[in-house]
């Protein structure tokens, strides 16, 4: 049922940072869930994301 | 909101627990629509529009004659197909004399029917929960009518961390709002999942008491969410330190799936269809009661919180800026895929 096109945000409570990876290979550091979807989303065109609130 | 952008269509919902549905004529209300559901002689479960063609009676209201339903209010009568087979005082029936009939699947327990375009029913579709109805795992269920909307239902379990503040003494322990989660949307497969591995951690009521487990444990909850309906808890608790084997085999643990079937009855309530389905203690029924019971109290806590959180939304002015943070990682993604699928 895994398919290949998979979106992943890992978090660790505690660091209060999101990571997010694509499944093209991209990642990207973010404090906020909503800004980091909308990153992650994105593809194929993941834009330059000033990662702090 | 209209009654056509509220809910997903061309979707399978759970309208009711197998055991539901029999001689008696059940009334559900699916995403707006009201259906009657029976079981005809030969075993095969039913959903027609419960409303008849003539003057909108409810089918359910009525009664059975054999496989047919006779209106209660007129006599206008309906095979399981929907079509009308007689209307009373006269010999022609009008073309039109029919009723929608939904396409159904009953499967692992569960009676789904189709809400949308009955050409784009595919039964293959229907996801399966197998443990509901395999051997080796014993169940409890129940069904709680929430006073509020569905999305609040999704937003609830895709985040576990509520437990620990919601539902202290039962399922919650300080360490499931402190421990790392992943969150995944396989885009493919249509299925969020957020998972949760704690490792030596307090091992809650519910579970020392079931499994008998008494020190601390390993637990880990593995959520997958495939919108709209169907969301499953893998949850595993094993002594601490004890791993599955390199070849998979995971006997020495203890494997609990929490199912919900979360289906929208209209925009604002929801019916709410939770079980538990356990390989340890099969068919132990003292372990059965002490669960149901404990899951019900666990129920009601969420349905109490929603059903006043539907009052708060429903009268707030539109427009309310809501604020997200890290647990919400999991939410945001089951909610974007529930919009995608409008
Ligand atoms: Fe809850
Ligand atoms: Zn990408």
């Amino acid at each position: 049922m895994t398919g290949t096109t998979v979106y992943r945000i890992v978090w660790s409570p505690g660091s209060d940072r999101l990571v997010g990876v694509c499944h093209c290979g991209a990642d990207q550091e973010a404090d906020d869930p909503v800004r980091l979807w909308q990153w992650l989303l994105a593809h194929p065109e993941h834009e330059a994301m000033d990662d702090r609130e | 909101m209209s009654a056509t952008t509220a809910f997903a269509r061309n979707q399978w919902y759970v309208a009711a627990y197998s055991q539901e549905v029999g001689e008696e004529l059940l009334a559900r209300t699916i995403c707006g629509e009201p259906i009657v559901l029976y079981r005809t002689t030969d075993g095969t479960a039913v959903g027609l529009a419960d409303r008849c063609v003539h003057r909108r009676y409810p089918l359910s209201m009525s009664r059975r004659d054999g496989d047919r339903i006779v209106c209660g209010y007129h006599g206008f009568t309906y095979e399981p197909s929907g079509a009308c087979v007689y209307v009373p005082a006269q010999t022609r029936i009008p073309r039109t004399a029919r009723v929608p009939a939904y396409p159904v699947v009953e499967q692992d327990t569960l009676v789904w029917v189709w809400i949308g375009d009955p050409e784009n029913a595919d039964p293959a579709d229907v996801p399966r929960v197998p443990w509901l109805d395999a051997p080796g795992w014993t169940t409890v269920r129940g069904m709680e009518p929430l006073a509020a909307r569905y999305g609040l239902l999704v937003d609830n379990l895709m985040d576990l961390s509520h437990e620990t503040y919601l539902h202290g003494g039962y399922i919650g322990t300080p360490e499931v709002a402190e421990t790392p989660i992943t969150t995944e949307v396989d885009e493919d497969a249509g299925i969020v999942r957020v998972s949760r591995r704690m490792k030596d951690v307090e091992c809650p009521p519910f579970y020392a008491r079931s499994t008998g487990i008494a020190g601390r444990i390993d637990r880990w909850q593995d959520i997958e969410y495939r919108p709209p309906c169907l969301y499953q808890l893998h949850s595993r608790i094993a002594p601490t330190g004890v791993e599955p084997g390199p070849d998979g085999d995971d006997r020495a643990a203890c494997h609990a799936e929490i199912v919900y079937a979360i289906t929208p009855e209209t925009e604002h309530t929801t019916l709410d269809f939770w079980m538990v389905s356990r390989d340890f203690a099969v068919g132990d029924e003292e372990v059965s009661e002490y669960l149901a019971t404990s899951n019900h109290t666990v129920v009601m806590q969420d349905v109490v919180a929603l059903n006043a959180l539907e009052q708060v939304i429903a009268a707030e002015p539109a427009g309310y800026q809501e604020l997200s943070i890290n647990i919400d990682t999991g939410g945001l993604a089951a909610r974007r895929m529930l919009r995608d699928l409008l």
